[in-house]
Formats: structure tokens, sequence, C-alpha cells
């Protein structure tokens, strides 16, 4: 294929109208009330920095960039296959290794180094808290969804609801709420802990045994709804919940062990060994219960529900159990998040964050612990990075157009999963390579 | 030690087994033949516990299992095939055989390597996963999956559909050494000629009903058996 084949040519112009749909997505908002013309002048005709290099308009901006990604392209597609391979002798040597134990279990200890001593190289209290609120948290949003995700493969559009449960369940009983705390007395938010997790949890049951008798799509809708119930009651019944204000402030975390105090206070630090406590704790359960008879009940559903049936496994009780464990951990990362920022309210229960944190387990790769970890810290980071910064005339709305191009370009050449499940990663290769027909085998009419 | 009587099959509004009634005696092959659309899948999917008749009983060993559900049939003894094989398409061969054994505990090393006996290929292929192996060799791991749980009586869905002649033939010959090894086989078939030389008894089923059953050998040479099959059955369809 040469440079100016018409096929390579039908690649530039769709390359061009992608570029121009980003160049107006980005751009200066139209307005209805001055010219009907200024979100188009905005997007193409504004003289921009080109990445504080110099400063010219807007379309020869994105014209150059469509054109860049174009020879990229066309340079890279007749050698695709020798630049494949060379990736993949150059990578042969890395991958042995990681496949060892010994370098695993090395890097885990260097991971684990690494996490121990963070806080002393972060200064900026501001990033200490960002690395517990933004990135901590959503861990432990992504390790809990994984569960269900991941190892059951029930696709859960709603959990941020248990993440709401492990929160709001955490206000009410420090007594933050309108609502008067369990027996009118406010137990201390550490305490909250073990009662927030399983509160989770049997929203998660109660929510499961009715619904998981259903399968794929018409699951999705129903925690898609369940997560929208949550979210309009706590929005709704302020005289229990505070409504769309919140909580009153919930008090921050304290252990009196009598011979020792500690107070976790307004510093993040201490938050940060708190929750690193609990994902690690998390991580251990989780890997345990993924080689265990109950994880592996989880692959069997998940590969066909019918076969797993007829070998003698209960699916619905195992997928109440996925949900269940799943909620655990966002259970707890919601009272997490209430006793660090010290207020509960709807925002943070969205179906947005729902969303996200199923962004986050699909960029890291489904049903693998490591990577839906190592994905939420890359995104999260990423995120934070640019909304903090805001680099290169970044706009914090743009954040999903951007999130929703990295999903599609990670679909492509990553469809697994940033560290993929070694399962995981031969399903994709399944589904993708086409059905081979043996030769034992005739077709019939009326095959599956 | 199965016995149907009566058996009311529904899918919402529409009847599609309308009061059927046979038995399976222990140590018999026992198949069950018909047309495409006669219910003969229906019946299995009832006998299995995966769709409650709405009516009618079926009785294992002395036992009423009419409501039983389909996962806790393992742990009485039945062990069902499903149609179309349904091995675990990204497990291998051993694991696929392992979750065969899934309600039982202990270790599985001889019951393993006993199905490799029976099964030479399963033993070659045990590292790769399961939607690998041709259709034939599913088929053989998806009975030896089955006899993981040691079950008293074996359920076969269709074992031949979509499969060459030649391992049709090695299918059923392995069916025949799992009835004399002492667990009882009931079968649901479409190549009628193929299930009969190998069952000791059968039944013809039409339009969601039992239309007659007799012995293998007499079913074999009835006219009527050809008839239900209109347009005739030829050996290895």
């Amino acid at each position: 294929m040469t440079m100016f084949s018409p096929a390579n040519l039908k690649r530039l112009f769709l390359i061009l109208v992608i570029t121009a749909v980003v160049a107006v997505m980005t751009g200066t908002p139209g307005s209805s009330t001055a010219s009907p013309t200024t979100g188009v002048h905005g997007s193409f005709l504004e003289r921009v920095s080109w990445f504080g290099l110099f400063v010219a308009p807007r379309w020869l901006l994105f014209t150059t960039l469509g054109v860049i990604v174009w020879l990229v392209v066309s340079l890279y597609r007749p050698r695709a296959r020798s630049i494949r391979r060379g990736i993949d002798t150059a990578l042969a040597l890395p991958k042995a290794l990681a496949t060892k134990r010994s370098t695993r279990v090395a890097l885990m200890l260097v991971a684990l180094v690494v996490v121990i001593f963070l806080p002393k190289f972060v200064h900026e209290s501001f990033w200490m808290y960002l690395i517990v609120e933004q990135i901590g948290v959503w861990i432990l949003l992504a390790l809990g969804l994984n569960v269900v995700v991941g190892f059951a493969g029930l696709l859960d559009l709603g959990f941020a609801a248990f993440y709401a449960i492990g929160a709001y369940t955490t206000a009410w009983l420090t007594g933050a709420l309108p609502a008067p705390a369990l027996f009118h007395h406010p137990i201390p938010t550490l305490w909250v802990i073990p009662i927030g997790i399983l509160a989770a949890m049997i929203f998660g049951v109660l929510l499961g045994t009715p619904t998981l008798r259903l399968r794929g799509d018409y699951l999705a809708i129903v925690t898609l709804g369940f997560a929208l119930i949550i979210d309009d009651f706590v929005e709704t019944q302020s005289g229990v919940t505070g409504g769309g204000v919140g909580s009153a402030p919930v008090p921050h975390p304290a252990l009196n062990l009598g011979f020792w105090h500690f107070h976790w206070g307004i510093t993040p630090t201490p938050y940060y060994y708190l929750c690193l406590v609990f994902i690690i704790v998390f991580i251990i359960v989780f890997t345990s219960l993924e080689r265990s008879r109950i994880g592996r009940a989880w692959v069997a559903i998940r590969e066909d529900e019918v076969a797993a049936e007829s070998v003698g496994i209960n699916p619905l009780k195992y997928k109440v159990m996925a949900f269940a464990v799943g909620a655990a951990s966002g259970g707890f990362g919601g009272v997490m998040s209430a006793g660090l920022v010290g207020i509960v309210n709807p925002g943070l229960f969205t179906f947005q964050i729902s969303v996200n944190v199923l962004v986050l387990v699909i960029f890291g790769g489904m049903g693998s612990i490591w990577g839906v970890a190592l994905g939420a810290i890359v995104i999260q980071t990423a995120t934070s990075y640019l909304d903090n910064y805001q680099p290169w005339g970044y706009q914090i709305n743009d954040l999903y157009m951007y999130i929703g191009a990295l999903l599609i370009i990670m679909m492509i050449f990553r469809p697994a999963g940033l560290l993929p499940s070694r399962r995981r990663a031969r399903e994709f290769a399944a589904a993708k390579g086409d059905e081979q027909v043996h030769t034992d085998e005739v077709l019939t009419g009326d095959q599956p | 030690m199965l016995t149907v009587t009566d058996a009311v099959v529904r899918y919402g509004t529409i009847e599609a087994l309308h009061g059927i009634s046979f038995d399976v005696q222990q140590g018999e092959i026992v198949a069950l033949l018909g047309a495409n659309g006669a219910g003969k899948s229906t019946t299995l999917r009832m006998v299995s516990g995966l769709h409650a008749p709405a009516s009618g009983s079926i009785i294992y060993e002395g036992r009423d299992i009419t409501k039983v559900k389909a996962h806790e049939f393992v742990s009485m003894g039945i062990s069902h095939v499903p149609e179309g094989r349904r091995v675990f398409p990204q497990m291998t061969v051993e694991e696929n055989l392992e979750m065969g054994a899934f309600r039982r505990s202990g270790p599985l090393r001889d019951d393993i390597e006993e199905i490799y006996v029976q099964f030479p290929i399963l033993k070659e292929r045990r590292k790769q996963p399961g939607v690998n192996l041709s259709g034939g060799e599913q088929q053989m791991l998806a009975i030896g999956r089955a006899l993981m749980s040691k079950p008293r009586l074996l359920l076969l869905d269709e074992p031949s559909m979509g499969l060459a002649p030649m391992i049709v033939e090695t299918i059923f010959s392995i069916i025949g050494q799992i009835r004399d090894a002492g667990t009882t086989v009931f079968v649901v078939e479409q190549n009628a000629t193929q299930a009969l030389r190998l069952a000791d008894r059968g039944y013809v089923m039409e339009n969601g009903r039992i239309v007659f059953g007799d012995t293998a050998k007499n079913l074999l040479t009835d006219p009527r058996v050809r008839a239900v099959y209109l347009g005739e059955s030829v050996e290895g369809e």
C-alpha cells in the first residue's frame, strides 16, 4: 500500500473528520444569545498556543495533528507485523521474568516499600489528600467491582450504591445525619468500619437475591435502577439523609486503646496508612477467594452458566456471594471517604461514579486484581493531575472525552486491559478469532 | 430408578409436553427418540431440573424430585451432559474434569486418571483449553466431566449432535461401556438407528407426547419409527 493510494487517502479524510469533531468538542461552547457562530468561530479560528511553542489558529493546529496521526498510521501499517514481532522479542525476557515467582515476590516487596514510604516523598498535604481520596478510595471501589465484573462476569452499573451505603451508614451511626443515630447513641467513626462493610454486604445480598436471576443486559439495567433509587432517596429524603446539602460533619476517626491515643484529624497521612492497610487486606482476601472453590465456581458461571449448573454449582448462590464480597470493599470505600472528607452528600454517588469505577476495571484488566489496582492508580493520578494543573488548555469538562478516547484505544490495542488476568486474556483472544470447524464435526442447521 | 408420570411442561401459555410418562430401570440405557421439535429436549430439561413440570411427578430412587433444582441433582447421583456439549471454553481439559467433581471433596487424581483411561485423547490434550478441542473431543470431555461426580444416572442430551459418523460411533460405544460399568443412562437422540443399536429400550415422541415405547430390538424393525421421522432416517443423518 502506497502513501497516496485511494484507501490511504480515505483514511486521511476520516482522520480529518474526527479531528474536526474533536476541535469542535474541545473548543469554546456556542451561545444562544450571542451570534450562533460563536462556537464554530472559537473552535476553528481562535488563535491558541501550540504547547507553548507559538501561537496560531486552532484549525491549523488540529489539521497538523490529524496529518501527523495519518503519517504515523500509514508508516506503521505496512510494517505492523515486523514491528509487532520486534516488540514481542524485546518483551520476551521481561515477560519470562515476570511470570517467575521470585520476580513477582521481589516486585511486590518493592511496591510495598514504595507505598509505605510514599508520604515521605509527597510533601504537599494537598497531594497526599488527593492520593487518599482520589486514588486510595478508588482502588477500593475498583477492587470490589472487579469481584463482581471480573470474577463472576456480572455487569453492575450501580456499584456507587454500595459506596453510598458505606458512607451514609458512617454518617448515620456517628450521628451526623438528621435521622437519629441507632439507639440514639452515636458511635466512634472507627467502629463503623466493620458495620459499614457489613451493611454494604447485606445490601448486596438484598439486591442480589431477586435480581441475579437475570442475565447480562437485564442485570445491568436493574443494578442501574438500584443505584438511581439510592441516589434519589438520599437526594429527596432530607429529613433522613440531609438531602442535597448532605450530612453534618462526620467526626474524624480516633483510636483509644487506654495506653495509646490516636486521632486521625485533618492531615491526610494517617488516613493514607489506614486506607493502605485495608487495601492490602482486601487484596489478600480477594486473591485467596479467587483461588478458592468459590473463585472456581465464579469462573465456571462466567464461562457457561448452564454447564456450571450441570456440575452442581448453584449459580444464584455464588452470584449473590460475588455481589456481597464486592460490596464489602465498596462499602469500606464509603466509610473511608466519609471519615476523611468529614461530610457525606449525594454528589459522591452519582451514576457517573459507577461508570468511572467500571472504566478503571476495564482499563486495568477485568479479573486481574493487580491490573485494576494499577488501572485505578494510572487513571486517577492522571485525572487528578489534569484537574489541578490544567496543562495545555485542558478543560475539566473534556475529561470524559479523553477517557472515552483512551478506552477506545485500549480496546483496539490491549482489549484485555493493562495487566490482564491470564484467563481473561485467553477469553478475549478466543472471542476475536474465528471459530474453528474440526474434521470430526458436520455442520447441521440446529447447532446452538 | 426414574419414573415420570403424566408430566406437563409449559413455556408460558404454550404447552410443550402434554402429560408424558416413562420409566428408566437400573442398569439399562433408555433412548428417547423423535424428530426435531417433538419435545425430546424439553423432556430432558425437565428431567434434569432445568424446567419444572406444571403438573405430574418425577420419582427418582423412590424420592419425589419434581421440584428439585438442577444444581442439586449432582449430589443425588444424577449427572447431566447438556445439549451442545457446553464445556468450559477457557478452562483446560483437566480443569474441566476437576469442575465435574465440584460437589464432592477428596483427592481427584485417581478419578481423573480413570477418565483418561476411558478417553485417552483427553490425556493428550489435558493442558489445552476446552475451546480448542474438536467437537468430538468436547463431547468426550463433557461426558468425562459428568462422570467425575460418580453418577448413578447419566442424562445425555443429543450426544451425536453435529458430529461426524465415525466419532458418533466412538461416543456411542463409550456410552455402552458406561452402562456396563454400572451407570444407568437416559439418552435423548435424533439419530434413531444408532441410538437403538445401543439402547435396551426406547420411547418415541411426537408433538409433545410419547407415542409408543418398546425394547430397542423391536423398535429397530418397527415401521412406525421410520414413519415418525418423515422421509426415513438414514444412518448418520
